[in-house]
């Protein structure tokens, strides 16, 4: 157990050590998340009608979900080249902690997280979004952020693991992905979409977490949606990183 | 840290040879066999690998090579056969087994972002090495493969020669008494290949036993003590370098001459050069011969005197292709392709 804490944090400081050395990998994280927020604020924001709020109160916690789920390419593609360039056969056959070197890359993923959710949230407030509820509220929307973060982090993690190259990782990727954010509650209200695809939102994660959030950073009546959004976040856990770390186990490079 | 560090205060050539006289076997495998899906990729290998010694896998892509190299460094179970590295099992000890080899891959297995000391000091931390002791370590290991004025470069910027040393450097990190390479040397110019071969020899001197896998002739002429041919999962050959070489057959002289008329002629003054008849085709003679010192001068000296001009001239070395053509009727070329994704 102690091995497997102390080989985690080594994997996580590879990680992070290496990003800025990575411009294109950091603009993954800064300007395109900026560049979203702009888009949907400036170009689809005046269509959209948002009973209650300001679109720019409404978009905020919704694109800040999205964006961590985008932001989980990068794991996927990080993962697969680790793959493809002999770096997981290399670590696999070193005594080190079977799920280290996942849960390394997962963990230097929130910190990631952290950085594209600041980003966003002073994006945010430079055109026109507020916190509506107190600080402690705010917090614990930071906090829910990144535990759902992490949870995805998982998913992106057996994906990169799953899929022969980064290209499949790619697709298959963006195929899951943008479906799931897209018929959600992050950019429009659910009660505006047709029947089937409304059904499909209100039981889409997403949307259960980007309520939670509206509900922590907005004061929106959230019902359960708090701890229905933790609730997924630990099954998406239990679910993928065992999945992950089998892969991990039997993954063949080159 | 294993025993490996501490050799060097003995001298080194008298370790090895103690290692060796002990007659234990570093590595030994029966009946690996491994299938993916229908493809047999290993179909019964054994394999025997005295310690301080070097044993070369030679084949062609796809024979399996690579799949023997994965199972015996934990990376993949075999479906059948056992196989013990160090006296560990490769499946039941594998925890344990990792803490005793020395992977390098045929892919230069670093981090293009991190310095060739953060990808070394990372290693070492992952055996489990406090961070300044692993950073010592690594330091120490850029010297040797003379890597420390880059050693805060990105390995990005690294060269295909230098990425092979790191990677090397990286399979020492816990100095194993086991070593196993995965074509260690494919891609790399002549000089990097030459100083490679320099560093895994020096590493024999000292007690280092290793395993490696090329499609090189020469490399394993030069490394080997004991040569493993392997086939479509099969090893279907071992000796020495020398016992191979005589199986295929030596070197050859290859003569062009100016005229390929004199083609017969050629062939009457070079017969007692050889113990098989010479052959020609066309304006090219193939001669084999049996001591390569002085056999050029000899072989142009005695188409001087019969009168045949000759425009070109060369001893050729028996290739891959050569020995597999030999024992096994077709060339190198024609090994599984098909295997080589799987493997």
């Amino acid at each position: 157990m102690r091995r497997l804490v102390t080989d985690t944090l080594v994997i996580a400081e590879r990680n992070l050590v290496r990003l800025p050395r990575a411009p294109e990998l950091l603009l993954a994280f800064t300007v395109q998340p900026i560049m979203f927020v702009l888009l949907f604020r400036y170009v689809f924001g005046g269509a959209i009608k948002t009973p209650g709020y300001s679109y720019a109160d409404f978009l905020i916690p919704g694109i800040i979900v999205q964006n961590i789920a985008f932001g989980g390419f990068v794991t996927a593609l990080g993962l697969n080249e680790d793959l493809h360039k002999g770096l997981i056969d290399r670590f696999r056959s070193l005594p080190m902690a079977r799920p280290a070197v996942l849960a390394g890359r997962t963990s230097a993923d929130v910190v990631t997280n952290a950085l594209s959710a600041t980003i966003l949230v002073i994006t945010g407030l430079l055109i026109g979004f507020s916190f509506h509820t107190s600080v402690w509220e705010a917090i614990a929307g930071f906090g829910l952020l990144l535990v759902f973060g992490y949870a995805f982090s998982w998913v992106f993690a057996f994906l990169g693991m799953l899929v022969s190259t980064p290209e499949a990782a790619n697709s298959v990727g963006f195929i899951a992905v943008f479906p799931l954010t897209f018929i959600s509650s992050a950019f429009v209200p659910v009660q505006s979409m047709p029947e089937p695809l409304r059904a499909f939102a209100e039981v889409n994660p997403f949307t259960i977490t980007v309520d939670a959030m509206r509900s922590l950073w907005l004061g929106a009546p959230a019902h359960n949606n708090v701890w229905g959004a933790l609730v997924w976040a630990v099954a998406i856990i239990a679910v993928f990183a065992p999945l992950a770390v089998a892969r991990y186990r039997t993954a063949a490079g080159g | 840290m294993p025993a490996g560090s501490d050799r060097s205060t003995v001298d080194t050539l008298n370790a090895a040879d103690l290692a060796r006289d002990s007659g234990a076997a570093a590595v030994s495998a029966h009946g690996l066999v491994k299938s993916y899906g229908s493809v047999r990729a290993l179909a019964g290998v054994d394999l025997e690998v005295p310690t301080a010694t070097v044993l070369g896998l030679l084949g062609p892509n796809g024979a399996g090579k690579t799949t023997i190299i994965r199972i015996l460094t934990t990376l993949l179970k075999p479906d059948a056969g056992s196989a013990q590295v160090d006296g560990l099992d490769v499946v039941r000890d594998a925890a344990k087994l990792r803490e005793r080899i020395g992977l390098a891959g045929q892919y230069a297995a670093v981090d293009e972002n991190l310095t060739g000391l953060e990808n070394l000091t990372m290693v070492g931390r992952l055996y489990g090495e406090k961070r300044a002791a692993a950073k010592r370590r690594g330091e120490e290991l850029l010297e040797r493969f003379e890597l420390l004025e880059a050693a805060n470069r990105p390995t990005k910027t690294y060269s295909g020669g230098m990425r092979r040393r790191l990677d090397l450097a990286a399979a020492l990190v816990a100095s194993p008494p086991v070593l196993f390479l995965d074509e260690p040397t494919t891609g790399l110019d002549p000089r990097s290949r030459l100083q490679l071969w320099e560093t895994i020899e020096g590493l024999v001197a000292e007690g280092t036993t290793v395993l490696l896998t090329t499609q090189n002739l020469d490399e394993a002429d030069r490394l080997a003590s004991e040569i493993s041919v392997i086939d479509q999962g099969r090893v279907i050959a071992g000796g020495s370098p020398d016992d191979l070489k005589d199986r295929v057959g030596g070197e050859r002289l290859e003569i062009r001459l100016a005229d390929a008329a004199q083609g017969e002629v050629a062939l009457g003054a070079l017969a007692s050069m050889t113990d098989d008849p010479p052959s020609a085709e066309g304006d090219l003679v193939r001669v084999g011969v049996r001591r390569r010192d002085g056999a050029i001068v000899e072989a142009v000296r005695r188409l001087d005197r019969a009168g045949i001009g000759v425009q070109d001239i060369t001893l050729r070395r028996p290739t891959l292709d050569d020995v597999f053509l030999a024992l096994t009727g077709h060339g190198a070329e024609s090994g599984e392709a098909d295997l080589q994704d799987a493997a």
